[in-house]
């Protein structure tokens, strides 16, 4: 039972705040994007849908449909996806080999994940310049992968493990006793139970991934910009808020819709064991 | 109970260790640098450490980063507080909503949150300035969007601690005369104080770690320590930045060792 009393005794200060600096932020953002550069850093009227053309590839300068801007949203979504993919590739036999330890080495190993995953994220990627610099390789799109795998495999890793450290082996077991070969027993017996975390790990991996500007900034360069790249320029020397705008919205809406089909296929739950 | 490793899984796994962490020990070797352009190895200096502390930007952005830690710690672990045990109290209509709605800051892209808050301070500038008031303070810009994100994080921890307990619990406190601000304070309080303090520590590293709202909402003329570096990067490598990084992870470094032997039960009753 909730009065109105209790309502603002408990959550009604926490929902405010989300209210005005969350909610109110985002409908302003909503609201700019259909306004116009008036100039740098500056919004007006007229109201207009040419950013959103633009976001898609509408050229107003040459008044013409380009593929530019459409091969950077594609290569943000490829990129965020093999890195995704050579993450799990990396971390999904790390979560397995960790978990088989015994108490105190496994706490050791625990400890060393955690330490990467809590320095600074800027940090981590930085360090990159100093090992590829040599090899010529900064900035290119593979430096930008490197970092992005480098960065984000310990949020991979790290939900993957609680999955892994809460299977039932005897499930393993009945599946050989009855004459499964090593990969089938696997797979039916192992992968289904590591699931939830799999999705987790991909999740917390893809989405940071996907809107990334400081990897691709630092490592990448101009060639290999990213949507996080381009809402970054719109707020900094382009100073096309608008456009900008449009662009943010479009990232959180594909964020939000993915994870609402997701959270639609798993259940109510999904989105709560997520965090 | 350990059950046997295939070799080869054991080999991926230190070849993983060694990728993560390749760059950490490379970052500090070469805050050892003798050279100013940092790209050769020279000779071992410990010079780069003294001129860090030396630049009164870098010890600027220090105590700016450590005030907002703290004071955004503080508000949004009472809010956050708040709201996890109103969710774990009430029945709610709402509640998926409500979810939905502290998840949101957690999955959103940082950036976008970041955007978004920046065009949200120019527009409550603009109508603040038609007042004849100002309102151009990176502390409180950057204040106010740390709240933000922490106060998810907070009450999410705090609820999922009460979890496993009903509204029995209060319920026998007031049965046996307690008040109900008494069965709050000896009863629930009590229970949800390691989620209070695991969310605060989390919202306090949070604070610390945060780049990229940061640099969205700080405006000019306010920098944080991850900002500091960013800025610095983006100039060149210098060895008097990896000397601060190479002393942030080390303070990672003492942190989670030191709360890893204080939170870890003991052996022996």
């Amino acid at each position: 039972m909730l009065t109105v009393r209790r309502f603002l005794a408990t959550l009604g200060p926490g929902t405010l705040w989300l209210g005005v600096f969350l909610i109110v932020p985002a409908l302003v953002m909503l609201g700019y994007s259909f306004l116009t550069r008036t100039d740098l850093a500056q919004v007006g009227g007229p109201w207009t849908v040419e950013n959103w053309e633009r976001v898609f590839g509408y050229d107003a300068l040459f008044q013409e449909w380009t593929a530019d801007n459409l091969r950077v949203l594609w290569r943000s979504v490829w990129v965020a996806g093999l890195s995704t993919a050579l993450c799990v590739l990396m971390g999904y036999p790390l979560a397995f080999y960790i978990a088989r330890q015994g108490a105190r080495r496994k706490n050791l190993l625990l400890i060393l994940l955690i330490i990467p995953f809590w320095t600074n994220f800027l940090i981590r990627v930085y360090a990159w310049i100093l090992i590829l610099r040599p090899f010529d390789l900064v900035p290119s799109l593979t430096a930008t992968l490197l970092g992005m795998v480098y960065a984000f495999v310990p949020f991979f890793v790290l939900p993957v493990y609680s999955s892994v450290e809460k299977i039932d082996w005897r499930l393993l077991e009945a599946a050989q006793d009855l004459g499964a070969p090593p990969l089938r027993a696997f797979m039916t017996a192992v992968f289904p139970q590591t699931l939830p975390g799999l999705i987790a790990g991909v999740l917390l991996t893809f989405i940071p991934a996907l809107g990334t500007f400081v990897v691709s900034d630092i490592l990448g360069g101009a060639k290999t910009a990213l949507v996080g790249n381009l809402i970054q320029n719109q707020f900094g020397q382009a100073g096309d808020w608008p456009y900008g705008s449009a662009l943010s919205f479009l990232l959180m809406g594909a964020v939000l819709l993915g994870l609402w089909a997701y959270a639609r296929t798993a259940g109510h739950k999904g989105l709560e064991e997520l965090v | 109970m350990i059950r046997r490793t295939h070799p080869a899984l054991s080999v991926w796994a230190w070849v993983v260790y060694a990728f993560l962490y390749l760059p950490i020990i490379v970052l500090v070797v070469f805050s050892f640098n003798d050279s100013r352009f940092g790209a050769t190895w020279t000779g071992f200096t410990t010079r780069w450490y003294p001129a860090l502390f030396a630049r009164s930007d870098v010890r600027e952005a220090l105590a700016h980063t450590l005030e907002i830690a703290l004071v955004s710690t503080l508000v949004s672990t009472v809010l956050g507080t708040l709201v996890g045990l109103g969710l774990w109290r009430y029945t709610l209509r709402l509640r998926t909503a409500l979810t939905g709605l502290l998840v949101l800051p957690i999955v959103i892209p940082d950036v976008v949150m970041g955007v978004s808050l920046l065009m949200f301070y120019s527009f409550v500038r603009s109508g603040l300035e038609r007042l004849g008031w100002t309102f151009d303070n990176g502390f409180w810009t950057v204040l106010l969007a740390h709240v933000t994100f922490q106060i998810s994080y907070v009450s999410l921890t705090v609820r999922s601690r009460l979890a496993g307990y009903g509204p029995e619990l209060e319920e026998a406190a007031r049965d046996l005369g307690a008040t109900g601000l008494r069965s709050f304070t000896h009863v629930v309080l009590p229970l949800a104080l390691p989620g209070v303090l695991a969310g605060a520590l989390l919202a306090f590293t949070l604070s610390l770690d945060d780049f990229v709202v940061t640099y969205f909402t700080s405006g000019s003329g306010f920098s944080t320590l991850p900002v500091l570096i960013y800025t610095n990067v983006k100039r060149g490598v210098t060895p008097d930045i990896n000397a601060l990084s190479a002393l942030l992870v080390l303070v990672t470094v003492v942190a989670i060792v030191a709360s890893n032997a204080l939170l870890r039960p003991r052996r022996q009753a």
